[in-house]
């Protein structure tokens, strides 16, 4: 039998009545996984805050990270670009490989794996410049130095986003001087720019109004044909709308995942049961 | 609201309220004595001419000497904190970000240095001045002046640093940036309002303190033009000759501190405007 990819409390294994089937549709996962996490444990001296998680990511798919409050979603997305390494309180150990490469291998060119990935935070953080070159600086960072290349790639990444429009006229006014929502958006096509493959997005809506979320929502459904998407959400609703694959956690560890409709409408562990029904 | 708590209210309301105008009006009263006593004797003479022959007994001529040599130090001694110092928060703040006890010991030993009184940065400086075979310069002035302002601007610009969120260096790394491109693009740029206060701080810090120059810079009645000849400072230029027994010298103490006094006051709300004028691409 091969080696499973997900991980039950083992509490719950009596629960294990599907667990044949959820064996072979992880092992269909495998196949197209662009990530897959092995062993992850992330500790700090007062305990763990991810114990061995084992998960696959498919390629070109959303998955949505659930779970309370401070079971580790957060910590997980870090993981994933090693933001954890700017915490030296948080050890970390495992293998994340990504696109056959472990990035946890000292050694690894990070500066060239973070710019595999794209993070969005729970509020638009854009750097201190103006609109443009908030989009331009990760092009810079590349080392393209050709203006035309770079105005090209700040018109494209900001259509893309749906914000052109908006701010075609005042490309040079600081980034600060955009809404929120749009803010998130910039920062969206800020890290589009640099063409990654992974899109990082930690509750990237839940500083924003119903109107830039909806916006943000369709976004991701359009980018998922060329980006794998990892999101984490409190919005059950939204989870629902957007995601291929869901992963609920609870206290570091990963308790159940499968496709939304499975998993949110017939849960199997008593936890998500209860989660579930707090949730709504 | 029951009795008492109006009454709790009432007393609270009355002691902040002096305590704040208090404060204010002590400023104001010392600003009128100084104004008061030196505006007298202020002139075009006194500020645009250098001191004539007699000048501390009554005699004709200005202080320029000491104004240009106050800027001259204190730009010299703040071209050198920033040098040291610019890179020192930045490292504190951007490569150290892991190792939170190291900033903390760091930020107390600053913090020491701050509290350390300037006669104190005179004596050392006038130690080290003897042992490299210095005389009373302008050099001495500036390295003596730049050790008593470097921990001022470190703390002050740190002080801003230490407010950027953690997110923003985060989303920094994220799309790819080395840890010195953070600092340099990213950190520098957010807290560039907080740098320009702290420099101007440094800067207003070293223009009026006394101590620190005392042995070190010495003290003529020319402009230097070199960095090995002594210079003249307001602050000794205030207490030379408020030490005169001459009526008519000690008034014209009181000019130069009305001088020195304007020249802060210029400092410190071009800070304000300057920091204002900066921000405007910061988060808040
Ligand atoms: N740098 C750190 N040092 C110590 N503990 C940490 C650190 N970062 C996170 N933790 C702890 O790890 C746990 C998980 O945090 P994390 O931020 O990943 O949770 P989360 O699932 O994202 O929660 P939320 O939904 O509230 O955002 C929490 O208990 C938190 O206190
Ligand atoms: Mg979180």
């Amino acid at each position: 039998m091969k080696q499973m990819t997900f991980t039950y409390q083992p509490t719950l294994s009596a629960e294990s009545v599907t667990m044949q089937n959820e064996i072979a549709m992880a092992e269909e996962i495998k196949d197209t996984s662009i990530i897959s996490i092995k062993n992850l444990n992330v500790k700090t001296r007062d305990g763990a805050i991810l114990k061995n998680i084992n998960l696959e990511i498919p390629k070109n798919k959303i998955v949505v990270l659930l779970g309370p409050s401070g079971c580790g979603k957060t910590t997980l997305l870090k993981s994933l670009n090693r933001l954890t390494d700017l915490h030296k309180e948080l050890k970390v150990s495992g293998q994340i490989i990504i696109d056959g490469q472990d990035i946890m291998k000292a050694g690894q060119n990070l500066s060239a794996m973070r710019q595999r990935m794209g993070l969005l935070s729970q509020r638009p953080f854009p750097l201190p410049a103006s609109i443009y070159k908030n989009v331009a600086y990760g092009l810079k960072l590349k080392g393209i130095r050709s203006k035309k290349l770079i105005a090209h790639s700040v018109e494209t990444n900001l259509k893309r986003v749906g914000l052109w429009n908006e701010v075609k006229d005042r490309l040079k006014s600081p980034a600060t001087s955009l809404s929120i929502g749009q803010q998130q958006r910039l920062c969206l096509a800020r890290g589009l720019a640099v063409k990654p493959t992974i899109i990082l997005a930690d509750e990237p809506t839940s500083a924003l109004d119903p109107i830039s979320t909806k916006i943000i929502e369709n976004l991701f459904k359009e980018l998922k044909q060329h980006y794998t998407i990892i999101m984490v959400t409190h919005v059950l609703r939204q989870a629902l709308r957007l995601a291929d694959h869901v992963v609920f956690m609870y206290y570091g560890e990963i308790i159940e995942q499968g496709h939304p409709d499975e998993i949110l409408k017939n849960p199997k562990t008593t936890i998500l049961k209860k989660y579930l029904i707090d949730g709504n | 609201m029951n009795r008492r708590k109006i009454i709790e209210e009432w007393i609270f309301k009355t002691i902040s309220f002096l305590a704040a105008y208090s404060v204010v009006l002590i400023l104001l009263y010392l600003l009128i004595v100084v104004f008061n006593k030196g505006i007298g004797a202020l002139s075009w003479e006194i500020v645009f001419s250098l001191p004539k022959g007699g000048y501390y007994f009554g005699g004709g001529g200005g202080i320029l000497n000491a104004i240009v040599g106050s800027f001259y130090l204190s730009l010299g001694a703040t071209v050198l904190a920033v040098f040291i110092g610019l890179p020192a928060a930045l490292f504190i703040n951007v490569q150290l970000i892991r190792l939170k006890r190291t900033q903390n010991t760091i930020r107390f030993f600053l913090d020491a240095l701050w509290g350390i009184p300037s006669i104190v940065y005179g004596a050392f400086g006038f130690a080290v001045m003897l042992f490299f075979g210095l005389n009373a310069s302008l050099l001495a002035g500036i390295i003596t002046v730049a050790l008593l302002i470097t921990p001022i601007l470190v703390r002050a610009f740190d002080e801003v640093l230490k407010t950027i969120p953690v997110e923003l260096q985060e989303a920094s790394y994220s799309l790819g940036s080395t840890r010195t491109e953070t600092a340099l693009k990213v950190l520098f740029k957010q807290g560039f309002a907080g740098f320009i206060t702290a420099l101007l701080l440094a800067f207003g810090r070293g223009i009026g303190d006394a101590a620190s120059v005392l042995f070190t810079a010495g003290f003529t009645d020319n402009i230097p033009v070199t960095l090995d000849e002594p210079v003249a400072t307001l602050p000794l230029s205030i207490f030379f000759q408020l030490s005169s027994p001459i009526e008519a010298v000690r008034q014209r103490a009181y000019a130069a501190a009305v001088v020195l006094t304007v020249i802060i006051l210029i400092i410190s709300v071009s800070a304000r405007l300057l920091s204002k004028r900066y921000s405007k691409n910061i988060i808040k």
